[in-house]
C-alpha cells in the first residue's frame, strides 16, 4: 500500500508574494466561492495503448475528481467545461488569460499525462488568471492504477496554495456500514476514500462492531467488536487484516482512541457498573488507570500535544464534558450550557473541542474552546452524533439518523460533513447506511 | 373597596405562585420516575409469573419498586433451579450518545445483578453484557418505545 510517489518540483512557489495573488478566505463561511476552471488533463498521444478509451479518458477522469473535491469544499465553484475556450495542451503551455477571464475564471488548473512502461507521469499547473501568472507547477510519477490518489494529491496542492491551509483530499474515512432492520441491524467495518470512492468492507458482519478510529500515524484502526459476545477493544491493521484484542480486561472495554503519537490506546473499561478511563501502551502493553470515580467516565480524546485528555462524565449528575492532564490529575468541567454534552474530540489544531449536545429533544454538533468558552452549535437535528475532525481541523464528519415516521419507518443513517464555520453541510454518499465515521490523516505526508 | 382590591391582587399572586410551584413539582416527578415503562407488552416470562426484564428511567440505572419485585421473583426462580445460569443484558434508548449508552446499559444490568446477589444468588451464575442502544425491541421514536428499550433482560444460558 505504501507506494512511493516521485515528486519533481518544477517551480514550487515561484511567486512568494501573496499580495497580488488570489487567496481564498476560509475564516468565514464562504458565500462567494472562487470560480475555478479545471481543464481536462491532456493525454499524450505517445502513451502506451493510446487508442484505448481507458487511456484517452484518463485526463477527463482525473480532472473530474479534482473538480468534485473542489466543489465539496464550498469554497470553490468549478466552472462548466462547455465554456472552456482553449484546448488542454495549449492552455497547459500558456493560457490566454483574457479568454479565461471572459468566462469569469479566477484560477485555472491545467495538466498533461503520459503512460509509458507501466508508469504514469502527470504534470499540472495552477494559474492565477487575474494576475496572468503561474502559481504552482508539479509533476508526479506513479503506477497508472494510482491515478485517483494523484488526483487527490493535486487537489491538496491546489487547495493548500489557494487557502494557506493543509489539504485533506488524499485521505480515507473508516465507518460502520449498516444494513437490515433496526432491531436486527448488521454492522460491518467499511473504509472509503474521502470522496466516497473505493469502498471496502473489512469485517463480514458476523458480530456487532462499533466506533472504529484511525491511528493518526499509520494504517492501524482501533474499534469495538462483540466477537464471541465479549465486547472488547480491538486493534486492526487494515493492510494485513491482522487483528488482536487490546489488553486483557475481565469486562467490557469500549470507546477507544489512539494517542496523537499513535503509541497508546485510550479507552473505557466497565466493571461492576462503573466505567473508568484507561490507557494501554501498544509497545510495552502496560495498562494504566487514568480516572477513578464512581460515575460513568467515557469517550476520552487526547489533545494533539498529548498533554491533556477530554472526556465525558456524569459525575455532576448528568453527562458533561471535562478535561484533565494526561495522568488523570486536574480534572475540570468545561461544559456548562443547558443540556447534556458528550463525545468530546479534540481538534488536530488543538484550539477546539467538538462535541454532541442533547437539549430539548434535539441533537447538536458543536465546537467550544478547550476552556469551555466560545461554544458554537453548528447543526441541529433529531438525532446525530460522533463528530470526527478532518486532518486539517477545518471540517467535521458525523452521522445522522432520520426517520420518516414516528413508528420508526423510513429509517436511515448517513454520514454528513460540515465546515467549522457552520456552512457547507453535506451528505457523504455511502453504499449502505453508515455511522461512526473516523477521518484518517493525510496518506502522503 | 380599595383594600379589597389589594387583597384580591395578593391572592391572585399567591395562587399563581402556588400553581407555578405545583407545576415545577409535577415536572420533577416526570423526570424522576414516571418515564419508567410499567406495561407488559414486551415482557417475556422465565417461568410462570417470573418476568424476564426490568425497566429504567431516562439516563438512570436505579431500580424501581416494581423492578425489585421482578428481581426477587427471578432470584427465587434461580434458587429453585440450581443448575441454571443467566446473562443480564443491559440496554439503553436511542436518545443518547452511543458510548455513554454502552456504559449506562452496563450499569443498569449490574444494578439488576447486585440485587440478585443480595437475594443469595452466586455471582458465578450471573454474567452481564451491555448492548448500549444497539438492540432496541421497539424501533419507533416515541417516549413509549424508548421506555420499553431502557431495560435489563435476564436470559437463560445453557
Amino acid at each position: 500500500m505504501k507506494k512511493i510517489f516521485y515528486i519533481f518540483i518544477l517551480f514550487l512557489f515561484k511567486f512568494n508574494a501573496a499580495y497580488s495573488l488570489i487567496e481564498v478566505d476560509i475564516t468565514r463561511g464562504n458565500l462567494d466561492p472562487l470560480p475555478i476552471a479545471v481543464s481536462p488533463l491532456h493525454v499524450d498521444p505517445q502513451s502506451d495503448n493510446y487508442q484505448e478509451t481507458k487511456t484517452k479518458e484518463l485526463g477527463e477522469l482525473i480532472s473530474s475528481v479534482v473538480e468534485k473535491n473542489f466543489r465539496s469544499t464550498g469554497l470553490f465553484n468549478p466552472l462548466n467545461k462547455d465554456a472552456f475556450v482553449q484546448k488542454p495542451d495549449i492552455a497547459h503551455l500558456k493560457p490566454r488569460f483574457e479568454d479565461w477571464r471572459l468566462i469569469t475564471a479566477q484560477a485555472l488548473v491545467t495538466g498533461k499525462l503520459l503512460i509509458k512502461d507501466e508508469k504514469l507521469k502527470i504534470e499540472f499547473r495552477l494559474w492565477d488568471i487575474a494576475a496572468n501568472k503561474e502559481m504552482i507547477a508539479l509533476a508526479f510519477t506513479t503506477t497508472p492504477s494510482n491515478w485517483r490518489r494523484v488526483a487527490h494529491i493535486i487537489s491538496d496542492k491546489i487547495y493548500e496554495r489557494l487557502t494557506g491551509e493543509t489539504g485533506y483530499f488524499d485521505t480515507r474515512i473508516i465507518y460502520v456500514s449498516e444494513t437490515g432492520l433496526r432491531t436486527q441491524r448488521v454492522k460491518k467495518l467499511a473504509i472509503m476514500d474521502q470522496d466516497g470512492e473505493n469502498t471496502k468492507y473489512l469485517t463480514l458482519g458476523n458480530e456487532l462492531v462499533l466506533t472504529p478510529r484511525f491511528n493518526p500515524t499509520n494504517q492501524l484502526v482501533t474499534y469495538l467488536s462483540y466477537f464471541r459476545n465479549l465486547p472488547r477493544v480491538y486493534l486492526l491493521d487494515i493492510e494485513t487484516g491482522i487483528q488482536e484484542v487490546v489488553g486483557n480486561f475481565p469486562g467490557m472495554t469500549f470507546a477507544p482512541r489512539f494517542s496523537p503519537d499513535g503509541k497508546k490506546i485510550i479507552m473505557s473499561f466497565a466493571e461492576d457498573g462503573n466505567s473508568d478511563i484507561y490507557t494501554m501502551d501498544l509497545e510495552s502493553r502496560l495498562v494504566e488507570r487514568i480516572t477513578e470515580d464512581s460515575s460513568i467516565d467515557t469517550s476520552p480524546s487526547y489533545s494533539p500535544d498529548g498533554k491533556y485528555i477530554t472526556f465525558n462524565s456524569d459525575r455532576s449528575g448528568l453527562q458533561q464534558i471535562y478535561i484533565m492532564r494526561s495522568d488523570g490529575s486536574g480534572v475540570k468541567r468545561i461544559s456548562f450550557g443547558d443540556g447534556l454534552y458528550g463525545t468530546p474530540v479534540w481538534s488536530p489544531r488543538g484550539d477546539l473541542i467538538a462535541f454532541t449536545k442533547v437539549r430539548g429533544g434535539k441533537f447538536y454538533i458543536g465546537v467550544m474552546r478547550s476552556d469551555g468558552s466560545g461554544e458554537r452549535l453548528l447543526t441541529e437535528n433529531f438525532y446525530q452524533e460522533a463528530p470526527s475532525w478532518s486532518p486539517n481541523g477545518r471540517l467535521l464528519v458525523f452521522y445522522r439518523e432520520t426517520k420518516s415516521g414516528k413508528d420508526g419507518s423510513g429509517f436511515t443513517a448517513k454520514l454528513w460533513s460540515i465546515d467549522i464555520t457552520g456552512y457547507n453541510e453535506r451528505e457523504l454518499k455511502t453504499e449502505t447506511d453508515a455511522s461512526d465515521p473516523s477521518w484518517s490523516s493525510l496518506l502522503s505526508k | 373597596m380599595k383594600f379589597n382590591m389589594k387583597i384580591k391582587n395578593l391572592l391572585i399572586i399567591l395562587v399563581s405562585t402556588l400553581a407555578l410551584s405545583a407545576c415545577a413539582a409535577g415536572k420533577k416527578s416526570v423526570v424522576g420516575t414516571s418515564d419508567v415503562y410499567t406495561g407488559t407488552a414486551t415482557v417475556q416470562y422465565l417461568a410462570s409469573g417470573v418476568k424476564d426484564r426490568v425497566f429504567f428511567a431516562t439516563n438512570k440505572s436505579a431500580l424501581t419498586t416494581a423492578s425489585r419485585d421482578t428481581l426477587r421473583k427471578q432470584a427465587s426462580w434461580m434458587r429453585k433451579n440450581k443448575d441454571l445460569n443467566v446473562v443480564l443484558e443491559g440496554h439503553g434508548d436511542e436518545r443518547g450518545t452511543r458510548e455513554y449508552n454502552l456504559a449506562l446499559a452496563e450499569k443498569r444490568a449490574n444494578a439488576a445483578r447486585d440485587y440478585l446477589l443480595t437475594y443469595g444468588i452466586s455471582g458465578k451464575r450471573i454474567s452481564v453484557i451491555s448492548y448500549g442502544k444497539e438492540k432496541p425491541v421497539n424501533s419507533a421514536s416515541t417516549p413509549l418505545a424508548w421506555s420499553q428499550n431502557r431495560r435489563s433482560v435476564t436470559v437463560k444460558t445453557k
